[in-house]
């Protein structure tokens, strides 16, 4: 019970000293003159400044911004499975269709946005068209990577027990593809939440990255921290629940990375 | 052996298609598998077992010449003939039981909830399995993996069981103990079966017949009888005839690789 209690608290300490450590070192870097303290604000300005924007556009901007990611990522990976699904499993498909892959994934997102502007006009779908094809090409590969890899053992055990080919796919293919699904999720929700100020310099008002994009241009250095900050809490935060639904539906696999 | 014939090789040939034409792998090989026999395949590695396996397990088709089973061409895999894999492919994402019951869950051969309980229940004792019902594969150790795949093959209750160096992985230890436990099983539900192995001393003491294969492309070198009676025991290994027999299959084996390690040095130079 004690010693539940300890590790409980020791496992704590390790999680939080990497936050403090920045934290220290962030302060160090303020006081310590080497760059002129004007330009780095310090964390407790930043979170003084969240807390007024908390109560002001914050709220709403997140909101826009987590709304975008998700119907990005949702479209993405709803067309990223199965069609990683169908790269993976049928080699010669993969062969022609790879190279094409990898061409349109090396293309950042950034440089597509003067066509998609052209394409989709300045409103919602333009931002979402960014963040679909960003989360769909990390998807894609992530999906076919994984299901390539799978041995065809499974399937060959499942048919000399009697298997048919709907169960096959049933019993043996979709257990097999699922940790691989949630991968190519954490990988797409990790990308668009990096594309998404990229996204939203097609001119959004509202938005995390609208909100960092005019504090740029007001020299706001603490609310672009703020916005800084938030997309990677949201994004972190997303991981670690799609971490623990993992956990949870596959928990035959050694660990889920 | 007045049995009846089960499995039936006539003239069996398989070619391999390769870049510069093709390569022969089977060369004219017929041998017939009677009701209930045991019946070891055993050769040099790369001559060509797994692939004759492959063909009665219904993944291939041999190029030429016909392989029959209860005078019927075989059409694809089916649960009438369970096969143990040589890498077992037990599923990761099902726990021990559940590996079990998989195919009791098929359409193929559906039970009842309260008779698969009892088909997993009887494998996991008979296997040593039972304490480990919901225990993921990962945790398991070689030799329970293989009981596995061997209680799972069985739920279904094929009529052949068809091995591809099963014990191959295990130690010594545990490889006996699999071989007596496979001769314990086999005598409460017979089967028909064929065992490729790589092991004179595991042929030899498990088999009815031992089909000694030539160095690829492989014909049958010779078909041996083992007159051991079951049930056999630890001491057999003990005995002069045993050491006869075993001496005899081994010099026929040790001849095959000898001459597989001639061509493949012809073939380098
Ligand atoms: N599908 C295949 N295509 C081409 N060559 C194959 C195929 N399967 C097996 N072979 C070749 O046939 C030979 C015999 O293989 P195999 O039957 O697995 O041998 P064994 O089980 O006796 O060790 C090997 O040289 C192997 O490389
Ligand atoms: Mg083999």
């Amino acid at each position: 019970m004690l010693k539940d209690w300890k590790s409980t608290v020791w496992r704590a300490a390790l999680i939080l000293a990497p936050w403090l450590l920045l934290l220290a070192g962030w302060y160090a870097i303020h006081y310590s003159g080497l760059i002129n303290p004007a330009l780095v604000p310090t964390p407790h300005e930043v979170a003084v400044r969240f807390a007024e924007l908390m109560r002001g556009r914050l709220p709403l901007d997140i909101l826009m911004s987590t709304q975008r990611v998700f119907i990005g990522v949702l479209c993405g990976i709803v067309l990223a499975v199965p069609v990683g699904f169908v790269l993976g499993w049928y080699r010669n498909i993969r062969t022609f269709i790879d190279p094409l892959i990898n061409f349109f994934r090396a293309l950042p997102p950034i440089a597509l946005i003067p066509l998609v502007i052209v394409y989709f006009g300045v409103d919602e779908i333009a931002k979402t068209v960014i963040l679909f094809y960003a989360s769909f090409f990390a998807g894609v590969i992530v999906m076919y990577e994984g299901i390539s890899q799978i041995s065809p053992i499974y399937v060959r055990v499942a048919r000399t027990l009697g298997a048919r080919d709907g169960e096959i796919f049933r019993k043996v293919i979709i257990p097999l593809a699922v940790p691989h699904m949630l991968t190519a999720l954490r990988v797409a929700l990790g990308v668009a939440w990096a594309t998404l100020v990229a996204s939203e310099l097609i001119a959004a008002q509202q938005g995390l990255g609208a909100l960092i994009q005019n504090a740029g241009s007001f020299f706001q250095l603490d609310i672009i921290y703020v916005g800084i900050i938030c997309i990677g809490f949201i994004a972190l935060f997303m991981d670690l629940g799609l971490r623990a639904l993992g956990r949870r539906f596959v928990s035959w696999q050694e660990r889920i990375a | 052996m007045t049995a009846k014939v089960r499995i039936a090789f006539d003239n069996v040939s398989v070619r391999f298609p390769t870049t510069g034409g093709s390569m022969q792998v089977v060369d004219d090989v017929s041998y017939r598998v009677h009701d209930r026999e045991f019946v070891s395949v055993i050769g040099p590695s790369g001559c060509g077992k797994t692939t004759m396996m492959n063909i009665v397990a219904g993944f291939m088709q041999p190029s030429s010449g016909t392989v029959m089973l209860d005078g019927k061409p075989i059409a694809g895999p089916g649960p009438d003939r369970g096969v143990i894999f040589q890498e077992y492919g037990i599923f990761p994402w099902l726990t021990v039981k559940e590996n079990i019951a998989f195919g009791l869950n098929l359409r193929a051969n559906r039970v009842g909830a309260a008779e698969r309980e009892e088909i997993c229940q009887r494998y996991m004792r008979l296997m040593g399995l039972a304490d480990f019902a919901g225990a993921w594969p990962r945790m398991l150790s070689g030799g329970m993996r293989q009981r596995l795949a061997l209680a799972r093959a069985y739920a279904v209750k094929p009529q052949f069981l068809l091995m591809d160096e099963p014990f191959g992985a295990l130690d010594a230890q545990t490889r006996s103990a699999m071989q007596d436990l496979l001769l314990h099983v086999l005598a409460e539900e017979g089967k028909t079966v064929m065992l490729i192995t790589h092991s004179v001393e595991e042929a030899v003491y498990l088999s009815n017949r031992i089909i000694v294969m030539t160095a690829r492309p492989t014909r049958i070198r010779e078909i041996i009888e083992v007159p051991f009676a079951y049930p056999r025991t630890d001491a057999l290994h003990k005995t002069a005839e045993f050491g006869e027999l075993r001496a005899h299959v081994r010099d026929l084996v040790m001849q095959e690789y000898a001459q597989q390690a001639r061509q493949r040095s012809t073939a380098s130079t």
